[in-house]
């Protein structure tokens, strides 16, 4: 009987619910964004597969899975199909640290803030490598661009971060909850708006989504560094996109927004509530704005973001001291 | 100091070896087309670049060659008349109307007064159909993609509207030697006297949400912009030219049809950029729905094909004869020469696009990559009107 270690035996369960929550976010998310851009030009969206098209991105799902993985000529072929495996592994990290509830987490350890944003680095090296060993030039350009966008905004994005751990005086995301209030005024976001701000500016960029999509910018580079993948090679990255974005808003959730806190309703409730509305906010963004210029974007992040990061953190940073005085 | 010193390392086809002779080093020659998302169906553009800078570009014409100019040696003067529909798929009445009139003035035919109504009132309804098609194209390549949603909503209305009479939605063939195929209905004015205000009130929708958005704005003003010689030098005519602050419209300048007649103004920009090209269409928008509703208060009633219109088997009698359109992206011409046989012995169509386009290697010289896709979608290029 005692033939597995019960570590293990959880380790194991855990992994695979959280590859399990991944792959069911991201066909709810792909549902969900396709019936909010559907609405938002007038259409229906999907409405053919099960009631309202629920079950439209199981079929899209089967349709990638069941397409041949395509190699072009030339492509360096262990770090092209390294790559897509490279930007979906890591993702599956970072649901880790997430405290979705009040000891609802799958890996509670106190530098759990520090284990998702080195994780989150690691995206980059898989567009570059996809875009790099794609023998492609509107990979090459899009791979070139992922990477300088996502190392700019990674910057304000730490910096941001680290203004609420000063506050919070904890690297634990449970911890930067547990100092949180039930009510929006006892929020992180109360007392750190700017922060949050470009907390939020800076996920757009980190996860390429619209309208900082620049990587896979498909009026000029076609579809960017994944212009050559076909299948589930594309799937893979689609999915990283998806489960990254929900992170970034579980982040934002539990240092901004009070976590699992919030009236009548249970913790994790509340929690999958907040992610559910930033997530929403980042769909709209999507499907209404043009995209911007790749100069402009930089120019954003290194003229605008970082100065004001660095300023709301030192600002921070006085204030606490002076409470500890106080 | 070129790139290969050996001819023998080129790789890629004609245009491309070519292009590459004289790419300098470290260089990274791209190419856009002929299928691309932003290359609008089959215009091929060949890039220089360094980094994200364009240091030289080099359009490609020919993949929708369709030789309509061999074609119309082939066929009679009414037989050729579907053609035209075929060159521009924007704006097709505009076509239809340039040919009708070659032909019309070589044979010396008058047209029923009525009938000139009837083409004004189609003709700019076809207009805002066509902006209103790359207005919603033109977002999409600056990666908006709802607009154009909204855009083929409203363009869904003209489309239905030019149905009753013309029998057809994209392609029309729709006017006649001396007049044109059948009367506006009382059905068909009924809508479009509906369609007016209710496209004044998208205007201003369109405006708040899309025209001052601040992201738009910083991509397309101060981008692309186009001098007046080099407009004259090029030839470039329609928006283009009036979006660098040139007053030339034909509409005007050589006043056709019952245009004389009506009131109405030709928007120009100063700014000379791709925002100033976007203001000017968007502002024809309006003047169009005020030409619409003047022709439509102004209408006689009678015939819309003169007594006695050419058979199909009709011959242009000898003689020469030009005759020139405002369409939806410039000068629309048609030159007809005829030696008095069964087919007219040679046309030749003036395509406002080809001269705009031509421009571009000129215009996109130093911008970046996304830039350039925001300089060749403001010149608002339909490519079989191009290649013809």
């Amino acid at each position: 009987m005692n033939a597995i270690p019960a570590e293990l035996l959880r380790i194991l369960i855990g992994l695979v619910a959280v590859a399990a929550s991944v792959g069911l976010i991201g066909l709810v998310m792909v549902w969900v964004e396709r019936k909010v851009a559907g609405h938002i030009q007038r259409r229906p969206g999907p409405f053919e597969v099960g009631p309202s098209g629920v079950l439209q991105p199981l079929c899209d799902a089967l349709k990638l899975v069941g397409k041949q993985l395509f190699m072009p000529s030339g492509a360096d072929p262990i770090l092209f199909w390294l790559a897509p495996v490279l930007a979906f592994l890591p993702v599956l990290l970072l649901f880790l640290p997430l405290p979705v509830g009040d000891g609802l987490q799958a890996l509670n350890i106190n530098l759990g803030l520090l284990l998702i944003l080195a994780f989150s680095g690691l995206a980059v090296l898989s567009v570059l490598l996809g875009g790099w060993a794609s023998n492609n030039k509107y990979g090459l350009l899009g791979a070139a661009r992922a990477v300088a966008q996502s190392v700019a905004y990674e910057i304000p994005l730490l910096l941001s971060v680290l203004a609420v751990a000063f506050v919070a005086g904890s690297l634990d995301l449970a911890e930067v909850v547990k100092g949180q209030g039930t009510w929006p005024w006892n929020w992180n976001v109360m007392t750190q708006p700017l922060a949050f701000l470009i907390y939020f500016v800076s996920a757009l960029g980190e996860t390429n989504r619209a309208p900082f999509d620049l990587p896979e910018a498909e009026s000029e580079l076609t579809a960017g560094f994944h212009t050559e993948y076909s299948g589930m090679g594309f799937g893979l990255f689609f999915l990283a996109e998806y489960a990254n974005m929900v992170v970034v808003c579980s982040v934002a959730t539990a240092l901004f927004l009070g976590g699992w806190h919030g009236p009548v309703l249970p913790g994790p409730v509340w929690f999958v509530l907040k992610v559910s509305a930033l997530m929403l906010l980042m769909v709209f963004a999507r499907w209404t704005y043009p995209r911007v210029r790749f100069d402009q974007l930089l120019v954003i992040n290194w003229k605008w973001l970082l100065p004001l990061a660095v300023a709301n953190l030192l600002l921070t940073a006085f204030f606490v001291k002076l409470a500890q005085f106080a | 100091m070129t790139r290969y010193q050996n001819m023998e390392q080129l790789t890629g086809d004609f245009y491309t070896q070519n292009f590459a002779k004289t790419a300098r080093e470290g260089s990274l020659i791209l190419n856009l087309g002929p299928q691309h998302p932003s290359t609008h169906g089959v215009l091929r553009v060949i890039v220089e670049l360094d980094g994200e800078y364009v240091m030289r570009a080099e359009p490609i014409l020919g993949y929708l060659h369709r030789m309509h100019e061999k074609m119309a040696e082939v066929k009679t003067a009414a037989q050729f008349i579907p053609n035209m529909g075929r060159v521009d798929y924007g704006h097709a009445m505009g076509w239809n109307w340039a040919f009708v009139g070659a032909a019309e003035k070589a044979g010396g035919i008058e047209v029923p007064e009525r009938a000139e109504y009837v083409r004004v009132i189609t003709c700019e309804l076809n207009r805002i159909a066509s902006h209103l098609l790359w207005w919603g194209a033109y977002l999409l390549d600056l990666g908006a993609f709802t607009p154009i949603m909204y855009a083929f909503d409203d363009r869904e209305k003209i489309l239905d509207i030019l149905q009753i009479p013309t029998g057809s939605r994209l392609t029309y063939s729709y006017f006649r030697i001396g007049g044109v195929a059948q009367d506006l209905d009382a059905d068909c004015i009924r809508r479009i006297r509906e369609f007016i205000p209710w496209f004044r009130s998208r205007l201003p929708m369109y405006k708040d949400l899309v025209s001052d958005n601040i992201i738009l704005r910083k991509r397309i003003e101060e981008i692309g912009v186009i001098e007046q010689d080099v407009c004259r030098r090029y030839g470039a005519t329609g928006p283009v030219a009036r979006g660098s602050g040139i007053n030339y419209d034909v509409r005007r300048a050589a006043p056709y049809s019952v245009y004389p007649k009506l009131d109405f103004e030709i928007p120009t920009s100063d700014l000379k950029c791709a925002r100033g090209r976007y203001d000017v269409r968007m502002a024809e928008m309006e003047q169009c729905l005020r030409i619409v509703e003047q022709c439509l208060d102004m209408m006689p009633e009678g015939e819309v094909l003169v007594k006695g219109a050419p058979k199909p088997s009709w011959k242009v009698p000898k003689g020469e004869a030009y005759f020139a359109v405002e369409g939806a992206r410039g000068k629309i011409g048609a030159y007809v020469v005829s030696d008095g046989g069964k087919n007219i012995y040679r046309t030749k169509l003036r395509a406002p696009g080809f001269c705009n386009l031509s421009l571009f290697a000129e215009v996109s010289r130093g911008t970046i990559l996304a830039d350039a896709v925001a300089i060749l979608g403001s010149l608002d290029l339909i490519i079989p009107e191009i290649d013809r």
